[in-house]
């Protein structure tokens, strides 16, 4: 999906989140309507300056009249739209979600150099992940440290696509892609070829700031150094789509 | 609170590196004050060789990784009112159970052939049988209270056994996480 660019003659909508009375542009999407209100919603694939891509469903609320939930990521503000983001509901099936990446893959997150600074660490306490009730998968995942200063721990990778999407959409390299189906899902780089032999990577980096967990991170780099700058991404994204 | 009777406590190490054990003694004053309202019946920090037919509380640290462990943990469950799992180890399998990719007879090689260079050996007297895989407490047994952390820092112990003293539930995420 594209990023929304701005209309001359958008309209003004008028909606309801969690019992406040809100406005918005009708081109705007739930999730950001709740960000610039202070509504807290949980995502790991969603960032701002990125393209929607509505794969984590953390992100999901409830929406009077509807029974299925829907993505705050991926639909659009409606006249009228009355919506709430923090049900007993959504809090069951958000800590669910969580479970379910922690059972996937193997997130050891006291030997981890992104320890302290991940996303989806920091995401399990907020939905009170304090185990996890289903069996791990304990299947193994390979480690490419061939890049000269970057690592990819595919063990630690929760497919929110964040990597693939900036280095196709502000970048513009599209060294990343993503191979296989299910469980056997992967981030590649190049043709699933090791990433220090890719021809197209620029060693920008951008893919590392932005993966939410230790799947990507810095060569040499000890445990919670690996703090992770992503404030640089909206101002590309507005900058890239002026031209 | 010191009028009232004191309630039993065990602690039990299975497979882990006793760093939870070590973080528990870094209450380090407010121990003193813990004992006025405990009684710890059974622990590595204490001398007693047998487990009691009843326990209030009993804390484990480390995960399932062998007969021994899954025997502890069975008997702990059965005597103690309220089990805690303590640690990541415990919560999650963390570190014992990143042995889980590989197989059982490839990690004996490398612990106890690879890296020996006189009279390499696999220890089979005396030591319990390790199992496949290595697994969290509450995947062979019901826990109560989930403590995550590599290791739970000394506060959060301390605000899981001072709800426990109080008789009430603790919520030990509000102090704690993953790979604490």
């Amino acid at each position: 999906m594209p990023l929304p660019t701005p209309q001359p003659n958008v309209r003004v909508v008028t909606l309801r989140i969690d019992d406040r009375d809100l406005s918005a542009r009708e081109d705007e999407t739930l999730i950001e309507v709740c960000r610039e209100n202070r509504i807290p919603i949980p995502s790991l694939c969603h960032l701002d300056g990125l393209s929607v891509w509505g794969g984590c469903r953390l992100c999901m609320v409830e929406i009077a009249g509807q029974g299925r939930l829907v993505a705050a990521c991926s639909t659009r503000v409606a006249e009228g739209m009355t919506v709430q983001t923090d049900t007993e509901r959504l809090r069951h099936y958000r800590r669910t979600i969580v479970e379910l990446l922690f059972a996937e893959r193997n997130h050891v997150c006291s030997v981890c150099v992104s320890n302290g600074h991940c996303e989806l660490q920091s995401l399990a306490q907020r939905c009170g992940v304090d185990h996890v009730r289903l069996p791990y998968r304990q299947a193994p995942y390979p480690v490419d440290s061939s890049h000269e200063m970057f690592r990819l721990d595919h063990n630690r990778c929760i497919l929110c696509t964040r990597c693939v999407r900036v280095c196709d959409e502000i970048e513009g390299a599209h060294t990343w892609d993503v191979m296989g189906r299910g469980s056997d899902c992967r981030v590649i780089t190049d043709m699933a070829r090791p990433w220090g032999e890719s021809e197209t990577c620029t060693s920008c980096g951008k893919c590392v700031q932005v993966c939410p967990t230790g799947a990507l991170v810095k060569q040499g780099t000890s445990a919670g150094e690996m703090v992770k700058d992503q404030h640089f991404l909206p101002i590309l994204a507005r900058r890239r789509h002026a031209r | 609170m010191s009028t009232q009777p004191k309630i039993t406590v065990a602690t039990a190490w299975l497979d882990g590196c006793s760093g939870c054990h070590m973080s528990f003694l870094d209450l380090d004053e407010r121990l003193i004050e813990l004992v006025e309202h405990v009684e710890i019946v059974y622990s590595p920090l204490v001398d007693t060789k047998e487990l009691p037919a009843r326990v209030d509380v009993g804390i484990l640290e480390g995960s399932i990784s062998s007969e021994d462990d899954l025997e502890k943990a069975r008997l702990f469950r059965e005597r103690c009112t309220r089990l805690v799992s303590l640690g990541d180890c415990a919560v999650t399998g963390n570190v014992p159970a990143m042995r889980n990719h590989f197989k059982l007879a490839d990690v004996f090689d490398r612990a106890y052939r690879e890296n020996v260079t006189l009279q390499p050996q696999i220890p089979t007297r005396r030591v319990p049988a390790l199992l496949t895989p290595v697994k969290p407490v509450h995947g062979e047994v019901k826990v109560d209270v989930f403590v995550p952390g590599c290791p739970p820092s000394a506060d959060a112990i301390w605000y899981v056994l001072s709800e426990l003293i109080a008789g009430r539930m603790p919520d030990p995420n509000a102090v704690t996480r993953f790979g604490a």
